[in-house]
């Protein structure tokens, strides 16, 4: 592996930095700010939570990220990754609690506007909404909370000394599970865009696990998160504890129980699975940002607690940074993008071709986009995005919404039918012997677009058919996601 | 296991609480064993107040630092150690008065000795609802109102009793300096009442603040 990949790297770690510096004092804020913990315990206790997380639950990348823009050179990455960062610290030097998905979200724009690739509206809309919908869902739930514990533990008659160590070890449990959750939660944004550029070979640890190279590389996000709680986590939560002053230690554990419950429930599939199973209606899976649900849910319990305690001052400020802290990561990394490119002479996006196919113009029409005008199109191959671009422009005027799908089917992808990799790298247990039977018949085909790869692989309705309960439909569409990034070459072996 | 270290801490508080109360009974035997010239016993109740109050004193200074060295309650340390100390000044007063006597021998005229009796008993009372007034804070927030209350209420009576020895007193034909050194006497019991008033005023904002 170049040595370059590993400066590439130090932006990540950066990044990595930045939001654990940041996210401390939604993790572990409430409890060092109310003297109920000494910062060293916190951090040393969410570190440790954080690369937890990171190792064993961080996911491999965030879908709703990647789609919102798929960053594939390195050199953008690293040019996103450290606008990113800058304006974490920047956010945090204003004094402004900022969530960092909301500033890799604005770096992310920045890159598409650079790059002037597409940026997937009905993601954007998505990702907004759970700006808007995190906060009121933690308020909820922290103000059902605070009057929960108010009518029960509240009035029980526990000795004050007691009840403080209750707390004390409800701060740090949930403290801890907060570490944990943002550890695999966050990790994918820290070092998702990395995972395929760097190979790194297995590492034993003490003959009792594996770290595989992607758990190696999470392992080293994980830490760079850690020191960031470690070295700049304290600042951060002295600068908000001007505005958390008057949280008592009873509603910081509320309030950090109330995210870590809203992001339970909202963004896990496994209990949603669990509910479904259960013949229980599902609860419906929505994007949540922690330090949104963090706010919600200090809001929600303060409501609870005193209606008149709510600072709105504070509030105006925080909501201003919701704001702010997108489009100065948007600006820095547009900045950041224009110095890697022009002054260091790094390719910040990889040429991607695009061609139309027949069975792309099938699935544009069943979409409802008017296919006619660029009937000419079919089979002529672009090389870049732009060249695309123009030509889709000058036949017809396409929204926003219908170029980003006519780019999204007509991109070329490269799949390979191996079935050696089914045996290799996927549990095989999952498929019914048909769908085994199904995947063997197209062993050693190649296809270009991904849309001719799941009509040649799925396209039995009998075998692949949505099944009668919405578990197994789910199931079987996580399965065929599953066996599209099995088959698809990525781009690094590729090139 | 955790609750350990917080259970033994509980324990020394209601053993610091005991000896205050303890110190209260042997105050009010202590004025009785006077006032029927048990000089001898009376010497020996001082001895035990003055263990008492030197046990409480050790105790509230060990209560403190454990409260300070684990950072315990840090919302309410500050009311919690004011609590305390406050209350061990009321400690304190029952021991220096009933030193007072010793040193000082006042005579208390037969016609007073009632009086005597029944200021102490007052006073003692108000030491003991503080007692439990502070309990309650630890246990039983809602409860500490009620303790409150019933203080000031002994508070307001051993006002009426010091003042009836006052002006019981100089209403005799008896030495001004006689006059003066009873009345200190009834100022000093009175003391006791006062000092548990001022705890349970800090109880008052405390209990505000827990309830928050």
């Amino acid at each position: 592996m170049e040595l370059s990949v590993w400066f590439f790297i130090l932006s990540a770690l950066f990044l990595g930095w930045s939001s654990g510096a940041n996210n401390a004092s939604n993790i572990f804020g409430t409890a060092v700010v109310s003297k109920m913990l000494k910062f060293r315990t916190a951090a040393v206790i969410s570190g440790i939570f954080v690369i937890l997380g990171s190792v064993i639950s961080g996911g491999g990348t965030t879908k709703t990220l990647n789609d919102l823009g798929s960053v594939n050179a390195l050199a953008g990455s690293f040019a996103v990754a450290a606008g990113a960062g800058i304006s974490i610290i920047l956010m945090i030097r204003s004094k402004l609690l900022v969530s960092s998905a909301q500033v890799i979200v604005g770096a992310i724009i920045g890159w598409n506007l650079f790059t002037d690739s597409p940026t997937d509206y009905f993601s954007l809309y998505k990702i907004l909404l759970s700006w808007i919908t995190s906060p009121i869902i933690a308020a909820v739930f922290g103000f059902l909370l605070f009057k929960l514990m108010k009518a029960t533990v509240l009035k029980w008659k526990i000795h004050l000394l007691e009840f403080d160590t209750y707390t004390r070890f409800g701060l740090i449990l949930a403290g801890a599970l907060a570490s944990y959750s943002f550890g695999a939660n966050n990790i994918a944004n820290v070092m998702g865009m990395f995972v395929s550029s760097v190979q790194l070979p297995d590492l034993p640890i003490a003959h009792i696990f594996v770290l595989n190279g992607e758990q190696q590389l999470f392992l080293l996000g994980g830490i760079s998160i850690a020191v960031g709680i470690f070295t700049y986590g304290n600042q951060v939560i002295n600068t908000v504890s001007e505005d958390f002053n008057r949280i008592s230690p009873i509603t910081g554990f509320v309030a950090v129980s109330a995210e870590i419950l809203v992001l339970f429930l909202f963004t896990s599939q496994k209990l949603e699975q669990f509910f479904i199973r259960s013949n229980l209606p599902p609860v419906p899976l929505v994007p949540l940002s922690t330090t949104q649900a963090f706010i919600g849910a200090i809001i929600g319990t303060g409501i609870a607690k005193d209606p008149h305690s709510v600072n709105f001052k504070v509030l105006g400020k925080i909501a201003s940074g919701w704001v702010i802290a997108p489009a100065v990561a948007g600006l820095i990394t547009f900045v950041s993008l224009f110095f890697v490119q022009n002054v260091f002479e790094q390719k910040v996006i990889l040429s991607e071709p695009y061609e139309l196919t027949a069975s792309v113009m099938t699935e544009l029409s069943s979409e409802g986009i008017r296919t006619e005008a660029i009937g000419s199109l079919v089979n002529v191959r672009f090389k870049t995005k732009k060249e695309f671009r123009v030509e889709l422009l000058q036949r017809s005027r396409f929204t926003k919404e219908q170029l980003y799908k006519i780019f999204s089917c007509s991109i070329i992808d490269s799949f390979y039918i191996d079935t050696n990799r089914l045996y290799k790298n996927f549990d095989i247990s999952l498929l019914t012997p048909e769908q085994l039977q199904e995947i063997k018949k197209q062993h050693g085909e190649a296809f270009n677009h991904k849309i001719d790869f799941q009509q040649a692989l799925f396209r039995s309705r009998t075998v692949w058919g949505a099944a009668n309960d919405t578990l197994s439909t789910i199931e079987l569409h996580k399965t065929m996601t599953t066996l599209e990034d099995l088959f698809r070459v990525s781009a690094a072996s590729h090139n | 296991m955790f609750l350990k270290k917080t259970k033994k801490l509980e324990a020394q508080i209601d053993e610091y609480l005991d000896l205050v109360i303890k110190g209260g009974l042997i105050f009010k035997l202590g004025i009785k064993c006077y006032l029927e010239n048990q000089t001898a016993e009376f010497e020996h109740h001082l001895l035990e107040l003055r263990k008492a109050e030197e046990d409480a004193d050790d105790l509230r200074r060990n209560i403190e630092i454990k409260l300070y060295t684990r950072t315990l309650i840090p919302e309410a340390r500050g009311d919690v150690l004011g609590i305390l100390e406050s209350c061990d000044k009321a400690l304190n007063t029952t021991t220096e008065t009933l030193l007072e006597f010793s040193v000082e021998i006042p005579v208390i005229v037969s016609e007073l000795k009632n009086d005597f009796l029944e200021i102490s008993d007052r006073s003692i009372s108000c030491l003991e609802n503080t007692v439990s007034g502070i309990r309650s804070y630890f246990r039983n927030v809602d409860a500490v109102r009620d303790y409150v209350t019933k203080v000031q209420f002994y508070r307001k009576e051993t006002n009426k009793i010091a003042e009836k020895i006052k002006r019981t007193i100089y209403r005799t034909k008896s030495d001004l300096s006689y006059k003066m050194h009873i009345r200190d006497f009834a100022f000093h019991i009175e003391k006791i009442a006062e000092q548990s008033e001022d705890v349970c005023d800090r109880l008052s904002i405390a209990i505000i603040k827990r309830l928050e």
